[in-house]
């Protein structure tokens, strides 16, 4: 297992394989295989997508943990990119196709209502963790609160599960939001038992 | 210079330049028949052919014929382009059957509309029991194009095929002391795999008030696109109320129940500070969780465009409006 994640295919791999819903949504945009409704498609399946990688980068750890294999966080720097890279997509995706790319409208939106505001938060908290995930701001930094910054990823689990939950409370249906709940709870709660456990 | 010319308007140095008797006869002829209305009766014959043309274009061929006349119903034929009519049967809401728009069509099938019987029960002279069959000659099936605006954002152009509810309220003969009607849906756990999901209280239940429900474009509708209603739309029979969002057209009904009091509606039972009583198309009123000022024409309006206002009433206000003189529409949303 650590020969496969050691081997220098295994980050042009990886990326590969990130990039796949990308390139998924992309062609069925244009090839017209969204269903009725495009639009609402694309704002869910990256919102989808999000919450799936942000899902991987979290299980990293655990993972090199509990099966002993420290090659895993060689990927993890590259799947906290994928959160935001799909993250980015989901906000341009709201903005575009139902905004209109209208700054005023969003910003009104963004004020109105609250899930909106909450997925906007968690995409603001989002940056500075991607604008510092390179080695020097590593270095610029320091190790101690470099880590402490980027955990702010887990408060960006708790706001955008609140925006998926806000998002789906209108009609009661949390069956997706739980299982995205009992990951991401299963995963922090992994960290909490740990840290503890020092 | 000034040239001279000999022309006096005699001489024609082109002979293909002069006009041919028959045609200027032909010309006389055609002012002829205009002013006798001929033209006037051709044409509308050939603009109802072209319309008809557009309708049997779209019929799909997948279920039972069922036509209407063209309703003469004020308001009943929008011009809109029609939505497909795979996008109008495979993207619903109908949450008896999944709550993702694409498993109504998916999961549908299991429901037996036939035999079928529609209860008319409450305050009214004649309660009946009416056979699918029955409710089908009650009145005359017209063909209606209404717009169709779903509380959720988007909107369709569909041609039912129905009658004004009207007919079968007077048939039934309201007491004085109704004043609003209950639209009960079929529940059966058997056939409807979602019916007993916690999302909503089953069986879905939709009301009018009394007046709304005798407005003539309040449709009982049993087909479209020159068909009989695809189970994922409400078959066997279902309400279409133009002016309100979606959710307020029960689907599959069993059961018209006419009442004193305010009906208990699904959507307000599960979330009344989103989904009021009325529910009328309202661009100035906004969901609490979304916009309600613009929306998406499935099908039509493109990824890239911007989204079309909303019409107030869904653009039936001239229709009906007046049922709502007075009212505050931010309170009783």
């Amino acid at each position: 297992m650590s020969a496969i994640l050691l081997s220098p295919v295994a980050k042009p791999l990886a990326f590969a394989l990130a990039l796949l819903p990308f390139g998924w949504l992309l062609y069925a945009a244009i090839a017209n295989q969204l269903g009725a409704n495009p639009a609402e498609a694309l704002v869910r399946s990256t919102g989808d997508w999000t919450l799936r990688f942000l899902c991987m980068v979290l299980a990293v750890t655990p993972l090199r943990v509990l099966f002993r294999q420290p090659a895993l966080a060689r990927l993890r720097r590259m799947l906290g990119l994928f959160v935001y890279f799909y993250a980015l997509l989901h906000l341009l995706s709201y903005s575009w196709f139902d905004m209109g790319l209208d700054v005023a409208d969003i910003a009104k939106d963004i004020a109105k209502r609250p899930f909106i505001l909450v997925g906007f938060t968690s995409i603001v908290l989002l940056t500075p963790l991607a604008a510092t995930s390179f080695n020097r701001a590593i270095k610029a930094l320091g190790g101690r609160r470099w880590q402490l910054l980027h955990r702010l990823v887990y408060v960006v689990a708790a706001t955008a599960l609140l925006h998926f939950f806000w998002m789906r409370a209108g009609k009661n249906n949390f069956a997706e939001v739980g299982v995205y709940a009992l990951i991401l709870g299963t995963l922090l709660g992994w960290r909490i038992v740990r840290a503890r456990g020092n | 210079m000034l040239i001279k010319t000999r022309d006096s308007g005699y001489l024609h140095p082109v002979p293909s330049e002069i006009t041919p008797q028959p045609a200027y006869q032909g010309r006389r002829e055609l002012l002829r028949l205009m002013a006798g209305g001929v033209t006037g009766a051709a044409l509308a014959s050939w603009a109802a052919r072209d319309a008809r043309a557009q309708m049997s274009g779209a019929r799909p061929g997948k279920l039972p014929a069922l036509s209407g006349v063209r309703s003469s119903v004020s308001g009943a034929v929008t011009l809109d382009k029609l939505t497909d009519y795979k996008d109008a049967s495979s993207y619903n809401n109908f949450y008896e059957f999944g709550l993702d728009k694409e498993d109504p069509a998916h999961n549908a099938h299991t429901l037996v509309t036939s035999p079928w019987t529609v209860e008319v029960e409450g305050l009214v002279k004649k309660p009946a029991k009416y056979a699918l069959e029955d409710l089908l000659k009650l009145s005359a099936q017209e063909e209606r194009i209404y717009r169709l605006r779903c509380v959720e954002g988007w909107s369709m152009v569909i041609p039912w095929v129905g009658y004004s509810l009207a007919a079968l309220i007077r048939k039934v003969e309201p007491l004085g002391s109704a004043k609003y009607v209950e639209f009960v849906t079929q529940a059966d756990p058997k056939t409807m795999p979602y019916v007993g999901s916690r999302v909503l209280d089953w069986p879905y239940v939709e009301g009018l008030r009394l007046d709304e429900a005798m407005h003539p474009l309040t449709l009982l509708a049993f087909g479209m696109y020159g068909e009989v209603l695809p189970k994922q739309n409400g078959a066997p029979l279902r309400l279409v109320v133009p002016w309100k969002y979606g959710f307020k057209s029960g689907k599959s009904l069993v059961k018209i129940r006419f009442t004193d009091r305010q009906p208990a509606t699904a959507w307000n039972k599960a979330a009344a500070n989103e989904y009021g009583f009325y529910s009328n198309v309202n661009p100035t009123v906004d969901h609490p969780r979304w916009s309600q000022a613009s929306e998406r024409r499935i099908g039509e309006d493109g990824l890239f465009a911007r989204k079309r206002k909303t019409l107030m009433f869904n653009g039936y206000e001239p229709q009906v409006g007046q049922l709502y003189a007075g009212m505050d529409l931010k309170k009783f949303y």
